[in-house]
């Protein structure tokens, strides 16, 4: 545990160098990576630590930034409209989780996919709060330079991602990260053991939205301007699954490499093959998943005794 | 015949008293009207012909499948319609028939789940060395750090006696462990269960092997279309008409050494 945390510490301090570079370029990218970071670490909280299909990232992250941004609309200042995000992304996903985890496998996968449909519309609807389909714009930061803005937010994902893994290590290590893993391998049997399994679901789903919802509200505030399209986009719950099978599904630092892969592979790809970059990515995808099932991070274990994976 | 009932003539308060229970599946009654008390300390065989709802009725007390009809208690309380964890917080642990491991956690860790959750132990070493206790009991010390999935059969029998006990069940409900043993295995099993019932611990054995019911179990009861038979002493339960006639085949009544089913 201690060593996970470490290693964590010491990968923000490196990745706190990016803005040195003054590079917009590499900012721009590495706040997307931070971002992914935390959308992947969240959904392995339900995803993979509990073995729950979740579709709801989009809906998390789409209540956070419109949370956020609705906040700071009626003059909460930025920090404590994100607070309000993660907050509200916390209450929704508890209540959710109540209602929704009583389903399990393809069931729940697709009732969590309805979420962020459902508050899409709402969103639309909701026109004097949220601009509906006209979107809302955000203040601007009063920081001098536009490379500024860029640095600060890079550091508040990265503090963000920073919280999510640290929320993440901490829960692999306790007894609620034991529990799901019982939930994961077999749930009935985990119930006839004394394991509350409602409770425990309900606890990594909400783990699941909270940090999300924050990283919606800095999205919003960085990219200045929202709309229900853009923050309600299927595609993030996609991607968030996409990352942490790539990564290696339960681990502490599959996530995260599974994101930054991810990126890579999203950027290079959209690079070479514009035409036709979103059929050469899920290619791709496909090729990795059947090859490494386990994840980018089992092939370091392959020298290492089979199936012992505890991170 | 008057209607039987498993009541031991005794003043104390038993452990696990059932009150008329039913339990129906959609128009089907799995397990009818069921009136049945355990004391604290026996161990009781539960016996019957597949399909009699022995399982139904573990599943009915451990609150997998709530009673339709009915009450159920355990040590004073009624515990009718709790769930399955509130059950095995409260010290009624059960084996499955078909065995549940966690298949891809350590022996260890699959043990330390159980005296976790259920035993109230602390996640750590508390919950470790518990669980390590347990497997040694069990015969299992030397597998402790292997996955769950590379058990044989009959390793997995003894895991799921090892997480019952690593619950600290006050109840003990074994649902078949010796299905699909071999008889070597089986005399360790019997063993096993005098040691379990030597600690204190109540014992109800679900099981068609006659033999391990007779050398263990002072009382019988006797499940039949869902319906209890016949319930008592052991040998005045295997003597008892109906209960040959429905369970035990005719060649039994004379020769208990012959296998159970054996009607010619």
């Amino acid at each position: 545990m201690k060593r996970a945390l470490l290693i964590g510490v010491l990968l923000s301090g490196v990745l706190a160098l990016v803005p040195l570079t003054n590079d917009a370029y590499w900012l721009r990218l590495g706040t997307t990576m931070l971002m992914y970071g935390v959308l992947a670490l969240s959904w392995n909280f339900i995803g993979g630590m509990a073995g729950y299909p979740s579709f709801a990232v989009a809906a998390f992250l789409g209540l956070g930034a419109y949370t956020g941004a609705v906040a700071q609309k009626f003059g909460l200042p930025m920090g404590w409209a994100w607070v309000a995000a993660g907050l509200s992304a916390l209450l929704f996903a508890t209540l959710l989780g109540a209602a929704l985890l009583r389903l399990r496998g393809h069931y729940f996968a697709i009732a969590s996919l309805v979420v962020a449909e459902v508050l899409r519309e709402l969103v639309n609807s909701a026109t004097e709060l949220t601009g509906g389909g006209m979107g809302l714009n955000l203040p601007v930061p009063s920081m001098i330079s536009v490379q500024a803005q860029a640095s600060f937010f890079f550091y508040a994902m990265l503090a963000l991602v920073l919280l999510t893994f640290v929320a993440t290590v901490i829960t692999t290590h306790s007894r609620l990260g034991f529990g799901l893993r019982c939930i994961q391998q077999n749930e009935a049997a985990a119930d006839m053991l004394g394991v509350n399994t409602t409770a425990f679901k309900i606890a990594a789903f909400a783990l699941s939205g909270v940090f999300v919802g924050i990283a919606g509200a800095i999205y919003a505030s960085w990219v200045h301007y929202i709309e229900p399209p853009d923050v309600f986009d299927v595609l993030y719950s996609v991607k968030a699954i996409v990352m942490v099978l790539l990564g290696g599904a339960g681990s502490v630092f599959g996530p995260l490499l599974g994101a930054a892969a991810f990126l890579t592979l999203e950027e290079l790809v959209w690079r070479k093959f514009l035409e036709v970059h979103t059929g050469v990515l899920g290619l791709l995808i496909v090729l990795l998943v059947m090859f490494l099932p386990r994840g980018v991070l089992s092939i370091t274990q392959l020298w290492k005794r089979p199936k012992d994976h505890r991170a | 015949m008057s209607q039987p009932t498993a009541a031991m003539p005794t003043n104390a308060t038993p452990l696990l008293a059932l009150d008329h229970v039913s339990r129906d599946f959609g128009g089907l009654r799995a397990v009818s009207d069921v009136t049945l008390s355990v004391t604290a300390g026996e161990v009781i065989g539960l016996i019957g012909p597949n399909g009699a709802g022995k399982t139904t009725l573990v599943n009915v007390m451990t609150g997998v499948h709530p009673a339709t009809q009915g009450t159920i208690h355990f040590a004073g309380e009624d515990i009718t319609r709790i769930a399955p964890w509130q059950a095995a917080r409260r010290g009624i642990a059960r084996t499955f028939q078909i065995v549940q491991p966690f298949p891809e956690m350590r022996v260890l860790e699959n043990v330390a789940a159980a005296a976790m959750f259920a035993g109230g132990l602390a996640h750590g070493s508390e919950a470790n060395d518990f669980a390590m206790e347990q497997l040694r009991f069990v015969g299992l010390g030397e597998m402790a750090l292997q996955p769950a999935a590379t058990l044989t059969l009959a390793m997995r029998k003894r895991l799921e006696f090892a997480k019952g006990l690593a619950m600290r069940p006050r109840l003990l409900l074994l649902d078949e462990v010796n299905a699909g043993l071999n008889s070597t295995e089986v005399d360790a099993a019997l063993d096993l269960i005098r040691a379990i019932a030597a600690r204190g611990v109540t014992i109800l054995i679900i099981e068609h092997l006659m033999k391990v019911v007779l050398n263990v179990c002072s009382r019988i009861v006797v499940l039949h279309h869902g319906e209890l038979i016949a319930a008592g002493p052991q040998q005045e339960v295997i003597r008892n008409p109906r209960v040959i006639q429905a369970y035990l085949g005719r060649r039994y009544a004379t020769d208990p050494s012959a296998q159970v089913g054996d009607r010619s």
